[in-house]
């Protein structure tokens, strides 16, 4: 635009004495400049179209960044808070207690139920060291998204506590905000992941996972996928996006209790170190 | 636009530049503050539950 001023104002003096009305030739350059007016503000027009257009591929490539990098940063952030928070407020030893009798392997009875906290209260921490030796995240009440965006693991609220009978069902992010399932492809049955609460650990096995439509909702009856079945053990189910970007199916991952431990016996020895990590942080 | 922005702004050219870095830092924050969270709600990426069992 100062181009066009410039380029305008320059004109002027080329005008010579033809500024004023005079005889001939002054309608043909008024009607020339009014051309040249009319370009500039189509000039403006375009330009400044341009720029807005350029401004919205800059803002969404930012959101792009926001969305799968940084809520990451931030949800990262939350979780360890979350977990070194709720670990600080447990009891019992952070080492594995050497049973009485070594030959017996120590039979703690059934393991016990919590009570479901209320929505938004932390149920416990979950550790599965296939993804990595410093996974642990938050277990939290409820599915919201409020829950799921900044705080991790989500507990459905209509399914069992960890160590019921049932289905102990959580739901966790593909991508974005933390992406606590991101390998949840990546398990193997066989792998272990421990689910600590304040009454102590409670080990599942991974047995296998599925891939459906996000409608499929029988994935998280007390016997996943068996309406009307009575259950006898318990069932860990995790539910997240399927593919990895995208959100048209739902990958499960269906585990089985294993075994459970009470707080006072200290924790499983694959997740030990890990676990006084945890409390000793500050 | 942005041109015209930048010769509009006062003081010497090196205040314009500060001035401008700090507008291009305001509308950042406040594009990840509110725009960001508000257009996210029109991604998939974040449907991680299932059907009708998704929670308030």
């Amino acid at each position: 635009m100062a181009q066009q001023q410039t380029q305008q104002a320059a004109a002027v003096p080329d005008d010579g004495a033809g500024n004023g009305p005079g005889p001939g030739g002054y309608r043909p350059r008024s009607a020339r400049n009014a051309g040249r007016a009319r370009a500039g503000i189509v000039r403006t027009i375009v330009l400044v179209v341009g720029e807005l257009l350029l401004t919205a591929g800059v803002i969404l490539l930012l959101f792009v960044a926001w969305e799968l990098w940084w809520t990451n940063v931030e949800a990262d952030a939350k979780q360890s808070q979350a977990v070194q928070g709720f670990a600080k407020s447990l009891a019992g030893p952070v080492a594995p207690v050497a049973p009485a009798n070594p030959a017996a392997p120590p039979n703690y009875g059934k393991p016990v139920v919590a009570q479901a906290p209320e929505h938004g209260g932390m149920i416990g921490i979950m550790y599965i060291p296939r993804f990595g030796p410093d996974y642990s995240r938050p277990i939290i009440e409820g599915t919201g998204s409020d829950i799921l965006d900044t705080l991790g693991l989500g507990h459905y609220g209509t399914t069992s506590m960890p160590g019921a009978p049932g289905n102990f069902a959580v739901a966790g992010h593909r991508q974005t905000h933390g992406a606590v399932l991101d390998n949840i492809h990546l398990l193997v049955p066989g792998d272990k992941i421990y689910v600590q609460t304040k009454d102590g650990y409670y080990t599942y096995v991974f047995r296998n996972n599925q891939i459906v439509l996000p409608s499929r909702t029988d994935v998280l009856l007390p016997v996943p996928t068996q309406p009307g079945a009575t259950p006898t053990e318990s069932y860990l189910t995790m539910t997240s996006c399927n593919p990895r970007f995208g959100s048209e199916e739902r990958i499960i991952a269906y585990s089985t209790l294993e075994s459970w431990q009470p707080a006072s016996a200290g924790p499983p020895q694959d997740i030990a170190k890990q676990v006084a990590q945890t409390r000793g942080k500050s | 636009m942005y041109g015209w922005i930048f010769r509009h702004l006062p003081g010497p050219l090196w205040v314009r530049i500060l001035t401008s870095v700090a507008l291009v830092a305001c509308a950042l924050v406040l594009m990840v503050q509110f725009l960001f969270p508000w257009m996210s709600q029109f991604t998939t990426l974040t449907d991680s539950t299932i059907g009708s069992a998704q929670q308030p």
